[in-house]
């Protein structure tokens, strides 16, 4: 564990970043420590790794990696990644987003980003909730919640974003919480390691706002809530019924890479000019 | 002389390519709109050629953000768009104003607000071009009037953005865009290149105003791993809310494009020496300007043309000494009047200023000016 | 000021006037001339009136609309009503004598425009090639040999041919005119 955390400390920023613009307790935290152990499994360069993010809580991230850091308008990282990737596609890019920046605004760049499937990792911090804005509802708010604009309930459906993710084309697909932390760093791993668009959904406890809104006002009931609420997607037909959500590996297949496509695409262009 | 420098027959928006091309662009990102689109579909031929990136986004934001991204990881990068194309990328120009990121945005301007006509040309974003994006901020927006500027103005835009690390829009009406004329393309020239730093990593802050006026700017991807955001932000790019960091910053922000406005601003003027009426114009109503002015001097009147190559920062030296210089001045414009304000600020009521315009989809006609020279 | 001369092709979509207009400006600028080609642009893709504008001059062409025609082509009834009425009184109104119906003026020259085509070229398609050749043969504003030149450039794979003998036709097709026609321009 001494040597993992000197691994750990050797990708953070060494300028006094710390402590972070999150509230104690918060799992952005713990994603954070994932993708981490994640890029020091893999003994990533860092001069080779860059993270993009939109705006929110998720959005901070950068600060404190000691990666190329890009820390865009709400909603569009995607689209930013996809720029970056494509002019330094020797690079990683890892891109974080909330619930809200990756599915609401940024909605329309995540389907065609899975679409499109250019090598990125996304990873999206799913807190059902817009913290920083103080806890409006998102486009993940499951039906009935409590959300600052939801006071009477919360009436619309939520995006089940991992298998949105499936639909649009993403090369792959997981979904885990911050609970399952060692299953997180080792899905980010796999992600990050993939040739293609990946998504990572974590979901993450913001029990400052949702948590307090809905009966789990502390960072440990929202983690009991991860543990009992999720299975592995292996044993998700046997609890069909008990409303639970599926954890672990939805899709990882091997689909067309668009800088691949590309540069078959520049050999075509050149050999007729 | 290369075949593609002999004299030929050349669209506007064809011309802003083969400008693009010649400025070294390594990514284009757009998103279909007329009447812009001549520049997309050269792009998407003549790029890969040259093992450069042309990528259709799913919208004009992500095809701004495309850029910008491209722009960090050291491509020459542009998009080209119009009116509502051009709304929707503002607050991604802020972005590029405030973390300093060079590119190219190409608005070929059509009659709005909303859809307006798509095919019909005009002049209403010239103060959208200059406010569009929120907050206080500098801007550089160029104008071409011709087909050979459309090339000689794109090749200018990119080499600013990368000297001053900022956005450069190249503000087109679809006139010019569409237009085909004879031009005769020079040889080409040198680039700027992206001033690399002198510093090691340790050492480099991407917003240091003790490395001038514009620190240099270091790709993605060269070892140096700095922050880079659209929050106010210290010497380093992390955000910060200390008016102490801030200050310095904004100050700079804006004194890099003032202190250059020389460098920056480009004027054409003809026939002034003489001139008792300064025509000021810009764009497509250049061409109707002149077109007056040739009449009206061969009828002996003393009339000069001022072209504006550069309309944004405003060139205001060159305009107020209009004031002291003539007897009136005309300002035609294919809107109801954007840029005559600005005109009428720096001449400070020393001389009648005088709008002409003309909307609806229509050029403004040179017997539209000439009446104004009889009043 | 130089002289400017003014055409103005105006008909329906599809009748390739359009791109009579770009080969006319290319011939131009070939002859060592300065020309302008600008043309409307609507939402329809095909069908829907359509034209284009050509400005040739030996100096400088600042204004790049047509402000008073020197050649009219009307291909339409439509066409014709839109923009006769801008043509100079000495100045030229080619048409097809078949799809213009009703039609008067000075200078008006109504001839088998789509129908020479479908003699010489096979289809009425070949029309703005046949225009072309009139043109030449009615104006000499531009010379046979660029506007050779520049058909060729223009003329997809397998039509460089026929649009080469639609061009003569029309090209013949003007010596039937009376000098005193020909003389207007």
């Amino acid at each position: 564990m001494e040597h993992k955390r000197a691994e750990e400390h050797h990708y953070l920023r060494t300028q006094k970043k710390f402590p972070t613009v999150w509230c104690p307790g918060c799992g952005i935290g713990i994603v954070l420590g994932g993708i981490i152990r994640a890029v020091a499994d893999l003994r990533l360069d860092k001069d080779k790794v860059a993270m993009v993010s939109g705006i929110g809580c998720t959005g901070r991230m950068p600060v404190y990696v000691d990666f190329y850091g890009m820390h865009t308008t709400h909603g569009r990282a995607l689209a930013y990644a996809t720029g970056l990737k494509l002019a330094r596609p020797e690079l990683t890019v890892l891109v974080v987003m909330g619930d809200g920046d990756a599915l609401a605004i940024g909605g329309n760049h995540f389907i065609h980003a899975a679409r499109r499937n250019l090598d990125l990792t996304a990873i999206v911090v799913n807190n059902c909730v817009y913290g920083m804005t103080g806890g409006q509802y998102s486009p993940a708010t499951p039906t009935s919640a409590i959300a600052t604009t939801a006071p009477y309930g919360h009436i619309e459906q939520p995006f089940d974003i991992a298998n949105l993710a499936v639909a649009a084309g993403a090369s792959l697909v997981a979904r885990t919480t911050v609970y399952h932390a060692l299953e997180m760093e080792r899905l980010i791993g796999r992600a990050i390691q993939k040739k293609g668009f990946s998504v990572v959904e974590i979901l993450s406890n913001c029990h400052i706002h949702y948590g307090k809104m809905n009966r789990m006002s502390t960072a440990v009931e929202m983690l009991r809530w991860f543990r009992d609420k999720t299975v592995p997607i292996a044993s998700l037909q046997k609890e069909q019924g008990a409303g639970k959500i599926g954890r672990g590996m939805l899709v990882d297949r091997e689909l067309p890479e668009y800088y691949e496509a590309y540069q078959k695409l520049v050999q075509v262009a050149q050999k007729g000019a | 002389m290369p075949d593609n420098q002999k004299p030929r027959l050349m669209q506007g928006n064809e011309a802003v390519a083969e400008g693009a091309l010649a400025a070294g662009i390594g990514f284009y990102a757009g998103y279909p709109i007329s009447p812009a689109n001549e520049i997309s579909s050269i792009l998407s031929a003549r790029l890969p050629r040259k093992g450069g990136i042309f990528l259709q986004m799913e919208d004009e934001i992500a095809s701004i953000a495309a850029v910008i991204g491209a722009s960090l990881g050291g491509a020459r990068a542009a998009t080209a768009t119009s009116g509502p194309g051009f709304s929707l990328m503002q607050e991604n120009i802020g972005y590029a104003v405030a973390a300093e990121i060079p590119c190219v945005v190409i608005n070929v301007q059509r009659a709005g607000p909303s859809t307006g006509q798509p095919t019909s040309p005009s002049q209403g974003d010239v103060m959208q071009s200059r406010w569009g994006t929120h907050g206080d901020h500098p801007i550089i927006v160029l104008c071409p009037s011709s087909v050979i500027e459309c090339y000689l103005i794109t090749l200018r835009a990119f080499n600013l953005a990368e000297k001053y690390r900022i956005p450069v829009i190249i503000l087109m009406d679809e006139v010019v865009g569409h237009l085909r004329e004879r031009v005769e393309l020079p040889p080409p020239e040198e680039v700027v290149a992206r001033p690399k730093p002198t510093v090691p990593p340790e050492w480099y802050f991407p917003y240091d105003e003790a490395a001038g006026l514009v620190p240099p700017l270091v790709s993605f991807g060269e070892g140096y791993r700095y922050h880079v955001t659209g929050l106010y932000h210290d010497i380093a790019g992390f955000p910060t809310q200390r008016e102490d960091e801030i200050e310095p910053w904004f100050e700079r922000l804006f004194e890099k494009i003032e202190a250059n406005r020389e460098d920056i601003i480009q004027v054409d003027e003809e026939a002034m020496e003489d001139a008792e009426v300064a025509l000021v114009a810009y764009g497509a109503p250049v061409r109707s300007a002149r077109h007056a002015l040739r009449l009206a001097r061969e009828e002996g009147k003393a009339v000069g043309l001022i072209k504006l190559l550069t309309l944004w920062p405003f060139p205001e030296a060159r305009i107020a000494k209009l004031g002291h210089q003539v007897k009136k001045i005309i300002v035609p414009e294919m809107n109801r009047g954007q840029m005559v304000l600005e005109v009428q600020r720096v001449v400070a009521g020393r001389r009648p200023v005088i709008g002409v315009n003309r909307v609806g989809g229509q050029m403004v006609s040179p017997y539209q000016i000439l009446e104004l020279l009889e009043a | 000021m130089a002289s400017r001369f003014e055409v103005c092709l105006a008909g329906q979509g599809g009748q390739g006037l359009i791109l009579a207009g770009l080969i006319l400006a290319e011939a131009a600028v070939l002859d060592g001339k300065n020309a302008t080609m600008t043309q409307s642009y609507g939402a329809e893709q095909r069908g829907g009136a359509s034209h284009s504008e050509v400005i040739i001059s030996d100096g400088d062409i600042d204004y790049p609309r047509v402000l008073k025609t020197d050649l009219l082509v009307a291909l339409s009834q439509e066409a014709f009503d839109n923009f006769h009425h801008e043509v100079k009184k000495e100045g030229i109104i080619l048409t097809d004598s078949h799809l213009v119906e009703k039609k008067s003026g000075d200078g008006l020259i109504a001839l088998p425009i789509v129908e020479t085509a479908k003699g010489a070229a096979g289809s009425g398609a070949a029309s703005n090639m046949v225009a072309l050749g009139l043109i030449a043969g009615l104006t000499k504003i531009v010379s046979c040999k660029a506007l050779h030149k520049a058909i060729d450039a223009r003329s997809p794979r397998g039509t460089q041919r026929s649009n080469r003998w639609a061009f003569k036709a029309g090209f013949d097709l003007a010596k039937t005119i009376s000098p005193k026609a020909k003389r207007k321009a």
